[in-house]
């Protein structure tokens, strides 16, 4: 069993030998080989078989010595989902080949999984797969793809068996998003900015070897995945006043001219609700470090979604005039979302997306009425219809 | 360090026992029973809570005779007590034996240990924990005259804590209320589980146990208003389950009820509130048991109480409401838990008051 002083003195005997100064990917490697990456991943695979709940020790003492990490914002779909579904589900030949790039960010991942057509509805994706001797043909639209652009590989659902129900004809891929039968174009969103992309599949060609799981086994990969994501979104460990309610107090502080007392009531009220949320995401992750994941992770997506999107509204109405103007309507590509470096009329446009992306809070709460609660699950028509079958 | 938010074996343990006593002894139809009967509180399981689980003195160190817990401990027996909305005398027992240990008085604790006394503190119920705290009781040659009114316990209290002006400022005194100079008048109370009454004193003997009563009510305020949020939440989550139970048996239009998304999507956001409201009143047992600095503990205790009153509130409405008609009659419980709910919202100040001095604390001014 490894403790949390036998890997401090592993990331100092590290340290002894790897200059952080030196060349950024060839230090991420070497933390990747001495099993100092994720430490809950097994030995080989850049961890050691060891609690997750210790990886915040590893990267305490990495970031004390200066060291560079990964840039996890940059690959949050290849760390928070492709990764765990490559482990879980993937061959060996396959772990070996992907999670190492993976891991020091040289290769970024994204995921091929919404379509025009499917959304909340997941298994009702029309993305073919078609199979040809070694190979798989692959022809259809994703939409809302994080990172396409910049991505190296994706994990891809697709529908292997039109003949089969909905949620066992599919098949799970990984899919090299530099073959020249990939477009990737920006998708503009409401902000102005192009976080995402529609991808179009025109006939793509995917060797079976890049195949998860078994053939018709896509969806049970595909919810291992969405697992992982859920997990992902409990957030991070910030403080009080973080994110956008620390936007917020800080507007308060800075102008008393807009203050009335409607609006001092209201300021509390979120203030209060965002104080009570952010502990319970702190819950979440205690429960989580000692391996007792409890459903609080819906709960807390569920109020962090309620609560930007009041919070960001209200903060454009305290404004008054400067609330009226918009920063920047050019149509960027940015690295991640930007929720306290740009202008409140981009948060509140932008915290729209929060009871959307990820789930939307509707699905969410028939998630927790079921899952949670044991209540009936919603009546289906459409479970045992061949999909080709099925209206759309 | 950050709040340790989840519950210890111990506390699970502390739990299980509560929980198998109040099972067995406080079901829901005696308690409706006991609420019209001559005697509303049920003192014998009082005795069995305090004496054989010792749920009277948690938070009171050892060498004050009490058992060295926490308000941790003390808190999830408050949710224990508050699922089964059990007549006892908690809320009055938790601020008295704070105050006596705030004014390192320990000489009648081992009695209020036991449950053989019953003690209690004359300040409102309503009192805010940074109030103002009530002035109606002048202290002459330790002879104590005047009136406190929502006084919690106080028809079954042996000992009352209260709080005294005289020439040298406000004492805290401790008056029996065996002594002829006292004379108690409950007052009929929407929350039929839990009593309260006016305390009127003419001449009556004190013993001065502190020379400065605001410190030591201003504690035992604040852990009183951490250990209701606690309450809380236990009420919630009961009114949660509860409801959970019956819409997943009633049938209406050929379906269990609970099968609809309307009533499926009111209990998932009321789940999350509960989960809510359970971090933060984790994180003021924690603040109160750990003695943060000041200004913490109390921000703490005010987002709790901010949070848990509005939310204890909501469920007991929501579970009235998706009982339907069967909610409304006297026989079905769920009236108990709305009058302990909407009480327990005044209790130690409004989530309004809550928030003005969150405003204060955290810097956010009118
Ligand atoms: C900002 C943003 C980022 C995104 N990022 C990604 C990404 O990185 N990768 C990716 O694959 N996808 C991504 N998505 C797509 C996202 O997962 C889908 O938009 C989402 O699942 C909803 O699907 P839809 O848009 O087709 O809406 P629909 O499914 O058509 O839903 C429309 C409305 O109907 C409601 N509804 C649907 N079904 C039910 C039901 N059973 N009960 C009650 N109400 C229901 C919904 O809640 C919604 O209000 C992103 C979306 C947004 C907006």
């Amino acid at each position: 069993m490894t403790d949390a002083d036998e890997l401090r003195t592993a990331v100092r005997d590290f340290l002894a030998e790897h200059d952080p100064g030196g060349d950024r990917l060839e230090f991420l490697r070497a933390r990747f080989d001495a099993g100092l990456a994720w430490v809950n991943y097994p030995v080989g695979l850049g961890g050691r078989d060891a609690p997750r709940a210790l990886q915040p020790v590893v990267d305490a003492e990495f970031a004390a010595a200066g060291a560079p990490d990964n840039a996890p914002s940059r690959n949050g779909i290849g760390l928070g989902m492709a990764a765990p579904t490559i482990l879980r589900f993937g061959t060996d030949e396959q772990r070996a080949r992907y999670l190492r790039p993976l891991w020091t960010g040289e290769e970024v991942w994204c995921q091929l999984f919404s379509e025009p057509g499917a959304g909340s509805d997941l298994a009702a994706l029309a993305t073919r797969a078609v199979r040809d001797s070694d190979d798989w043909i692959v022809e259809g639209q994703k939409v809302w793809t994080s990172f396409a652009h910049r991505a190296q590989w994706a994990i891809l659902v697709a529908r292997s068996d039109p003949d089969a129900p909905k949620h066992k004809g599919l098949t799970y891929f990984v899919c090299d998003m530099t073959d020249p039968n990939v477009d990737v174009r920006p998708l503009r969103q409401i902000t102005g900015e192009a976080e995402f992309n529609e991808v179009f599949l025109n006939g793509v060609r995917i060797p079976d070897s890049q195949r998860l799981g078994e053939v018709g086994q896509g969806w049970q990969v595909a919810m291992g995945t969405l697992m992982n994501e859920r997990v992902a979104i409990g957030g991070g460990s910030a403080g009080r006043e973080s994110g956008m309610i620390g936007v917020l107090a800080e507007q308060w502080r800075a102008h008393p001219e807009a203050r009335t007392p409607g609006a001092h009531d209201r300021l509390l009220r979120l203030w209060v609700e965002a104080e009570a949320t952010r502990l319970t995401g702190q819950r979440l992750r205690q429960q989580l470090a000692l391996g007792t994941p409890g459903p609080e992770g819906s709960a807390v997506k569920l109020a962090f979604s309620r609560l930007n999107q009041e919070i960001s509204g209200f903060e454009v109405e305290l404004l008054g005039e400067e609330g009226l103007a918009y920063d920047d309507w050019t149509l960027r590509r940015p690295e991640n979302v930007d929720f306290t470096g740009r202008g409140p009329g981009y948060r509140y446009l932008r915290a729209k997306g929060n009871s959307i992306e990820g789930g939307t809070s509707e699905v969410l709460r028939n998630v927790i009425a079921e899952r949670v609660l044991g209540l009936p699950p919603e009546i289906r028509t459409d479970k045992d219809v061949p999909w080709k079958e099925l209206p759309r | 360090m950050s709040a340790d938010l989840l519950y210890t074996e111990v506390e699970e343990d502390l739990r299980a026992a509560v929980r198998r006593v109040l099972r067995d002894r406080c079901e829901i139809g005696s308690v409706l029973a006991r609420c019209e009967s001559g005697e509303p509180y049920d003192l014998a399981l009082w005795r069995t809570l305090a004496g054989e689980l010792g749920v009277a003195a948690l938070a009171v160190p050892e060498e004050s005779g009490g058992s060295g817990a926490g308000v941790r401990e003390l808190a999830v027996v408050a949710e224990e007590l508050g699922r089964a909305v059990a007549p006892v005398p908690f809320l009055g027992t938790v601020l008295a034996t704070a105050a006596l240990q705030a004014a390192e008085a320990t000489e009648p604790i081992p009695g209020i240990a036991a449950g053989e006394r019953v003690a209690t503190v004359a300040v409102g119920l309503t009192t805010a924990p940074s109030a103002p705290l009530p002035s109606g009781v002048r202290a002459e040659g330790g002879k104590l005259t005047g009136s406190v009114t929502a006084v919690v316990d106080l028809e079954v209290a042996d000992l009352v804590l209260v709080p005294a002006t005289g020439p040298d400022g406000t004492g805290l005194h401790l008056v029996d209320t065996a002594d002829p100079g006292v004379v108690r008048n409950p007052v009929t109370p929407l929350d039929l589980t839990r009593r309260f009454g006016t305390l009127e004193l003419s001449g009556a003997s004190g013993e001065l146990i502190a020379a400065d009563a605001e410190p030591v009510l201003r504690r035992a305020l604040l852990t009183a208003a951490g250990v209701l949020a606690a309450e809380q939440v236990g009420l919630a989550q009961h009114c949660l389950d509860s409801t959970v139970d019956y819409v997943r048996t009633r049938h209406q239009f050929g379906r269990a009820i609970g099968s609809f998304q309307a009533v499926k999507h009111r209990l998932a956001d009321l789940w999350s509130g509960v989960s809510t409201a359970r971090a933060t009143s984790r994180a003021a047992a924690d603040a109160l048991t750990r003695e943060e600095p000041d200004g913490e503990t109390e921000l703490s205790v005010a987002l709790a109480q901010a949070y848990c009153s509005d939310l204890a509130v909501l469920a007991a409405e929501e579970s009235l409401q998706l009982h339907g008609g069967i909610g409304m009659t006297w026989e079905h419980p769920v009236h108990l838990y709305l009058g302990r709910a909407k009480s327990a919202q005044l209790t130690f100040g409004t989530a309004d008051r809550h928030r003005a001095r969150i405003a204060e604390l955290a810097g956010l001014p009118a």
